[in-house]
């Protein structure tokens, strides 16, 4: 048998220490003021490649909803040196796949590709960091691709928008944080070719966006490519990113809504959490999330899955889209609980609060939290063991917390999480703070 | 848009791809016959296994009676063994930074599960507890039964869903795959006794491949679930599922959804296997057909005329014959249209040659994205599994991008003419039939369903 290959991360945890990666980490900043990231593994010929943008659905101004994600649509339609539908091809045609999300704090664009196409895709990045060129007709016809990506994901979906679209305006009083990212039809069909060019001035500078590249890579080369393709970049003013934090909630908010494709009733609660900038206050809450609700060993899941059968489905995450660690300060924890008609909501919240209350008073034992933390931090080394979950993941701690290394950090500061911190954030999901959200199945009564 | 347009520059020319270099597999096959493949894929500390065992369904009723044991079995199975209860295994699997889960389809019952690379005997363990000791507590089969209940409603609530069944129905009646998913009726009639039945008579190691891939020496591997398997001895075999029966299209099903802001259209149609001589040449039609994002279909109705927002044709490889799907969620009011155009750019691909162009460039996509599927060890464990579950070896990912150079712009158009024809494709639609159903009879005969 052949000798192993050289891996990139540690094979086994020494005792005592969290197994972790050990992820190779370079970074350089060129002048035009884009920050770029690193991260070589020769373990397969592929290579990811991200561009993150620091701007996000919580950036749409009034009356243009949506237009933060409409205008990630208008990326993939032409640009400096490509026309319509040629960012594609020069990906696919080569061998890769690619994709665009947009998130309330940011926006990204990213391919993976057979290695020997690396070049290509920073041409391809910095050719549309360079300029967009959109037509009418092509905007007209990305708003109505957008328009029908609403409807096959929310419009013609039962519990479509449950609950990331329905609960911001509930939790939330500012237009930036309670808004509907998705958009609303009016506002989508009035964008124009001007708002799309001014977007892109103030938000798409250099200087405003991350680049990592991750895999089969060597590090001079892409360097110098970086260089070749994006360094001319002009520089623009890079705009300053406003705080969208708003007053915590001093009680109780609810609010129902009718979803007349679903078959049956849900409830989602949201609680404000601590700042994510400070991993030491927020991280407990992050765990907390998931000894109430990961798997049938988790408190609420056994509790009402496998004890009373109150609840059909059960789901805690922090963050509106359930990436805990890519939003800024406001964001929420969210519960997610799909229970049956026979089970009145009151039983749902009342139980919820139970099982909350008892962990805030009694504790949470170190096994408990043991074994919480030890499927965490399995389930993100899965994660990041793929390119191009590596390559999201370093661009965006690298933006929002100036740390590609806290890709290989995290399951330490995982283990870190005491106990009592956990009890402690438990004790801060009360009644009074808490907002509420009910779905209530058929058409409004 | 009004910014002055930089000059174009040269697109930089793309080098040979350094070839995929393939994991040496060690194999084993227990004295239980249970089969046992294993890969050392570096990376992160974890490992990935992934167990099938064969569990088709009879045809006819005995086989619909079958799906929904087979589902609550999937679902029940982690529910408790002869020494632990629900909560505690899931707490033990906890424990290994491990997760594990189960569930059934047409052709098989299948387990999934990662853990950190020093929990993986206490993972085999656990597996070997649930798969000969799995109790089935009577209180926790009639709380999954009601709860399979309402998650049949609630998926059934999904236009998507609705379209899939009627589709499947349609093209192999009375055969396993055309009934996916168990009535409510039938769940209801589901005992606690009768998955104990058929887990001592189906749950069986010969004729099943467990796969395992982590950053762990293979003989260790095989080591250690020999160890903790090899106690496995339910007798009998693995059932296969029996071949599927000819089709033909008939008139477009159409499936009232009043109100509906989109009508879910969807078309399928026996394809290829991954065996055939003409797979290659299929695959390659298909991809310029509506493939991937860089094809005909998704530039015509989606970039070209908004009608959409993911048209995809999908190819799918269950044991007893693979199939074609077609599937575009398109705006009420263009549903004839894009109906139209689907039939057009179907027509096109099966009766004139694509470009050598076109075909050059769903060849390098094809070949590329095979690197791409094994380049993790969860990407890797679930490639390997699927082509053992097919009887093919991980070697087929040297020799497929063969067969892909060698095909033709004669071979593609003949597979396309083969399988891509549009009278072949079976069609469904589910909308609003208010909206829809005089436009759509413009074009082809419909039904009502």
């Amino acid at each position: 048998m052949p000798p192993p290959a050289k891996t990139a991360a540690r094979r086994a945890p020494a005792k005592g220490r969290a197994p972790a990666s050990d992820y190779r980490v370079e970074r350089f900043t060129l002048d035009n003021g884009l920050r770029v990231v690193l991260s070589p593994d020769p373990s397969s010929p592929v290579v990811a490649v991200a561009v993150y943008y620091d701007v996000g659905m919580r950036s749409e101004p009034e009356g243009r909803t949506g237009f933060a994600h409409l205008f990630e649509h208008l990326m993939f339609q032409g640009s400096a040196s490509l026309g319509k539908t040629e960012h594609f091809t020069h990906v696919q045609g080569n061998g890769g796949t690619l994709n665009g999300s947009t998130h309330v704090d940011y926006t990204n664009y990213y391919e993976v590709m057979p290695s020997a196409a690396t070049e290509l895709a920073l041409f391809l990045e910095a050719d549309r960091m360079r300029s967009v060129a959109v037509t009418q007709d092509n905007l007209d016809n990305q708003i109505a691709v957008v328009q029908n990506e609403i409807r096959v994901n929310v419009l013609n979906r039962p519990y479509g928008g449950f609950p990331w679209l329905l609960v911001p305006p509930v939790l939330f009083g500012d237009f930036a944080n309670s808004h509907n990212g998705y958009g609303d039809f009016v506002d989508l069909e009035s964008s124009t070719l001007g708002d799309a060019q001014g977007f892109f001035d103030r938000y798409y500078a250099p200087g405003n966006a991350v680049l990592t590249v991750v895999g089969d890579l060597d590090v001079a080369q892409v360097t110098q490519w970086v260089h070749d393709h994006f360094a001319d970049i002009p520089a623009r003013a890079v705009p300053e990113r406003p705080s969208f934090v708003e007053p915590l909630p001093t009680e109780e908010r609810r609010a129902t809504v009718h979803d007349r494709l679903a078959p049956a009733p849900a409830v989602a609660m949201a609680w404000r959490v601590p700042d994510p900038h400070d991993l030491t206050t927020y991280l407990p809450y992050v765990v907390l999330a998931e000894v109430l609700t990961d798997g049938d060993a988790s408190r609420l899941q056994e509790r009402m899955l496998l004890q009373d059968r109150s609840a059909t489905h059960i789901s805690g995450y922090l963050g509106l889209l359930g990436d805990p660690l890519d939003a800024r300060d406001p964001t929420p924890l969210l519960l997610e609980v799909h229970h049956p008609e026979q089970t009145p909501v009151e039983t749902v919240l009342a139980t919820v609060d139970e099982e909350i209350t008892t962990l805030a008073t009694d504790g949470l034992p170190q096994a408990e939290l043991d074994r919480t933390v030890a499927r965490m931090t399995s389930r993100y080394l899965r994660e990041i063991d793929s390119v191009l979950g590596r390559a999201t993941t370093m661009a965006v701690f690298e933006q929002q917390r100036d740390r590609a290394e806290l890709v290989n950090e995290l399951p330490g500061l995982l283990r870190q999480v005491t106990a009592e911190a956990v009890q402690a954030a438990a004790a801060t999901l009360t009644k009074d703070t808490r907002t509420v959200l009910e779905l209530r199945p058929g058409g409004a009564a | 848009m009004t910014a002055p347009a930089p000059t174009a520059r040269p697109v930089p020319a793309v080098g040979k791809p350094r070839p995929l270099k393939l994991p040496s597999v060690a194999e084993r096959t227990l004295d239980n016959g249970l089969r046992v493949l294993a890969v050392r894929r570096p990376g992160v500390p974890l490992a990935e296994l992934r167990l099938r065992i064969p569990f088709a369904a009879p045809t006819g009723k005995a086989g619909r009676a079958h799906t929904a044991q087979a589902s609550l079995l999937g679902d029940t199975l982690l529910s408790g063994t002869a020494t632990r209860d629900a909560a505690q295994l899931a707490a033990d699997v906890q424990a290994l930074g491990g997760q594990l889960s189960a569930s059934t389809d047409a052709d098989r019952l299948g387990f999934g599960g990662s853990v950190l690379v020093g929990g993986l005997p206490g993972l085999l363990d656990l597996l070997a507890d649930v798969l000969t000791g799995a109790s089935y507590p009577k209180r926790e089969v009639v709380g999954e039964r009601d709860r399979l209940v309402q998650e049949l409603a609630i998926y059934r609530s999904q236009a998507s869903v609705v379209a899939r069944e009627a589709l499947m129905h349609r093209l192999y009646g009375d055969h396993p795959y055309g009934r996916e998913l168990p009535t409510a009726e039938q769940v209801e009639e589901v005992k606690a006794s009768s998955l104990r039945a058929l887990h001592a008579k189906r749950v069986v190691p010969a004729g099943s491949i467990l796969t395992v891939v982590g950053d762990l020496a293979p003989a260790r591997m095989l080591g250690l679930v020999e160890k903790a398997l090899g106690g496995w001895t339910a007798t009998g075999r693995a059932h296969d599922t029996p071949p599927v029966p000819e089709t033909t299209a008939g008139p477009a099903l159409l499936l009232d959804r009043p109100g509906a802001v989109q009508t879910t259209l969807r078309m399928a149609a026996s394809a290829p296997s991954r065996a055939s001589e003409d797979y290659a040449a299929f695959t390659l039609a298909n991809l310029v057909f509506g493939g991937y994002f860089s094809s005909r279909w998704v530039a015509n109705i989606r970039e070209d005329k908004g009608y959409t927002y993911s048209p995809h044709a999908q190819v799918e490889h269950p044991p007893a014959g693979s199939r074609i799907t077609v599937s575009a969620d398109v705006s009420t009011p263009a549903t004839a249209a894009a109906l139209l155009e689907t039939v057009y750019e179907l027509g096109r691909v099966a009766t004139t040659p694509v470009s050598q162009g076109e075909l050059d460039q769903a060849r390098r996509y094809a070949v590329g994205t095979l690197a791409l599927g094994t380049s993790s060890q969860a990407g890797l464990a679930s490639t390997l599994s699927q082509l053992a579950g097919a009887g093919l070896g991980l070697d087929y990912l040297r020799d497929y991008p063969q067969q892909l150079a060698a095909v033709t712009v004669d071979s593609a158009l003949e597979a396309a003419a083969r399988y891509l024809a549009p009278n072949r494709l079976t069609t469904v639609l589910v909308g609003d039939v208010s909206e829809v159903e005089a436009p759509l009879r413009t074009l082809v005969d419909v039904e009502l369903g």
